[in-house]
């Protein structure tokens, strides 16, 4: 159901917890599982309880509480654009307005062509650098205008 | 007195790298503490003495919460250190983490010796992922180096620790739905007491401390108490790293003392932006009440002044409006947050964050009723002390803040259907 490289991640961070204590892991693991699959479906999260041992249920449970976690497939890149009070003081409605325009799209859609996902997300506690966006819930990018949203764009293939 | 604890050596190329921390002297107090077998006691003495009061937002003197930890526990204890750093204003502990790892890392470890912890754990906000590798990176070189995890220095003391991210849920700040989150579960709060302390991680003794608490330790150790309360001022002991956003020239962080003039930290942060006009300061995180320019151009940055304003100091984090902003909008924006972020475990916070959030709209839409300013005032009223944890009453202070200095806007917006600015 996982590769044996995203199996050998999860492992490496069971070990970080007390023994019997792996249920801690589970947010890294469906991570990780995420990573692999791009998406959370229903069966990839009760793979990832049955291996860690614990009710399909409680990760379910997880899955829905925490919003990085994608339970439904998105596009190649997921966009999630901070729209909260300072990165709208720092300009970020033109940015928004201006993706949604050239990509065709409003907030959690994804283009036609599965490329690019766009959502509005929360505060990511970089409002220093606002407006910041997240790439795939990894790169976070800084200082966002229409500008430097079509650099960005162009850099991903 | 700028970056004088925490930033010291951030000028540093690659300051993040263990060489680079340690030829600023880096690791020397925890060197001090094992050589010198500095008691327990003795650091809490310190510690109080400087009176370093925690840096997340609640302003709880950290030696006295030390206190707390039973000494003569016979199984496990945590320490915990809380980088879930998500509320609108905030992003401190992010360049602490990004820039000087090391220093957060040996105060983690001072602080697993004083506590008497086995494992002490890092919950990282998930947006800032880089964050978490980098910090993973610096635990290795730390474990290659010695300075962590078996017989560390030599001592024959057992200290490890580990990162675990967050994934995108505000309320896992509050430190116990924060154990819940590193237990594996969603992240709600749980009814206190039993305080951590006595209940926390796997139910067992545990301390939960913020980052900028921890990395300010070492300093401490170092230098001694003394010296780190007066690079503030009484009762606000230290240097504090203020994170200023919204409308000024320079956004970022300063480390400065505590009590400096917020006129200062204004011209830092490179003034305003094209030279508008300050309207408002909300001075410690979206959750805290707003401050009116003109009051707050006349505060210091400290718990104290800020207390005496009528808001809070909390994290330091300073959003910055100018007078294009219309008050009605900024309270919907921050509204929606805790609409969006309440966990939904109580009834007063689940409900009244959606009531909030749907009659400012309407006000904010054209929408609203001559009534809807009382309806505010009640709905905010009801939901205060009657939730489990803080973010009920961090839905409801800036709407009480925003209706005590601003009600003229939200008046004009019912009236005339269209914003004052």
């Amino acid at each position: 159901m996982l590769s044996p490289e995203s199996l050998k991640k999860i492992d490496r961070e069971i070990a970080k917890y007390p023994d019997g204590k792996q249920q801690s892991a589970v947010m890294a693991a469906l991570r990780i599982a995420q990573d692999e699959k791009g998406w959370l479906a229903p069966e990839t999260i009760e793979f990832v309880a049955g291996y860690l041992g614990m009710a399909p249920i409680a990760a379910h449970e997880v899955a829905t509480f925490y919003n990085m976690y994608n339970l439904q497939p998105v596009g190649k890149y997921k966009i999630t654009i901070c729209t909260n009070l300072p990165c709208t003081l720092m300009g970020v409605e033109p940015t928004v307005e201006h993706l949604k325009r050239k990509l065709g799209i409003g907030f959690g859609e994804t283009t036609p062509d599965g490329k690019f996902t766009l959502k509005e997300g929360e505060c990511m506690g970089s409002c220093g650098d606002g407006p910041v966006a997240l790439v795939n819930n990894v790169r976070l990018c800084a200082r966002l205008t229409p500008d430097e949203a079509d650099r960005i764009l162009a850099g991903l293939e | 007195m700028a970056n004088e604890v925490i930033f010291h050596s951030i000028h540093l190329p690659e300051s993040w790298k263990l060489e680079n921390y340690l030829k600023a002297g880096g690791y020397d107090a925890l060197k001090k503490v094992l050589a010198e077998k500095i008691s327990p006691d003795e650091i809490i003495n310190q510690v109080k003495t400087s009176v370093l009061r925690g840096r997340g937002g609640a302003g709880f003197p950290t030696g006295l919460k030390w206190s707390f930890m039973p000494k003569n526990y016979p199984g496990d204890k945590y320490l915990v250190c809380n980088s879930d750093e998500g509320e609108p204003g905030t992003f401190k502990d992010r360049d602490i983490i990004r820039l000087n790892p090391h220093q957060l890392i040996e105060g983690m470890i001072i602080g697993g010796y004083t506590l008497g912890a086995k494992v002490g754990y890092n919950y990282i906000h998930g947006e800032i992922w880089e964050c978490y590798e980098r910090f993973e990176a610096a635990l290795d070189e730390a474990r290659a180096a010695g300075l962590l995890g078996k017989n560390i220095l030599g001592s024959g003391w057992d200290f490890d620790i580990h990162a675990h991210h967050g994934y995108g849920a505000y309320v896992c700040g509050e430190e116990t739905a924060l154990l819940e989150s590193i237990e594996g579960k969603k992240g709600q709060p749980r009814f206190k007491p039993p305080f951590p302390a006595s209940f926390g991680l796997y139910g067992k003794p545990t301390t939960i401390n913020n980052t900028e608490t921890l990395a300010s330790i070492p300093y401490i150790v170092k230098h001694g108490g003394q010296k780190f309360l007066e690079l503030g001022k009484p009762n606000n002991g230290g240097t504090k790293i203020f994170s200023v956003s919204g409308h000024v020239n320079n956004p970022g962080n300063f480390e400065i003392g505590m009590g400096t003039p917020f006129s200062e930290l204004l011209k830092m942060a490179g003034g305003m932006k094209d030279g508008r006009k300050l309207k408002a300061v909300i001075p410690g995180g979206s959750s805290v009440p707003v401050v009116p320019g003109e009051i707050m151009m006349d505060l210091t940055m400290d718990y104290d002044s800020i207390a005496k304003a009528g808001s809070y100091l909390g994290a330091g984090s300073v959003i910055v409006m100018d007078d294009t902003v219309c008050m009605v909008r900024a309270l919907e924006r921050l509204s929606y947050f805790y609409y969006e972020e309440s966990c939904g475990q109580c009834t007063p916070c689940r409900e009244g964050t959606g009531w909030l959030y749907r009659v400012i709209h309407r006000i904010e839409h054209g929408l609203g009723k001559p009534e809807d300013l009382d309806l505010l005032e009640s709905v905010a009223g009801n939901i205060m002390g009657r939730t489990i944890c803080a973010l009920g009453d961090a839905a409801a202070m800036p709407v009480q803040g925003m209706l005590k200095h601003y009600r003229n806007e939200f008046e004009y917006h019912i009236q005339h259907k269209k914003c004052m600015v």
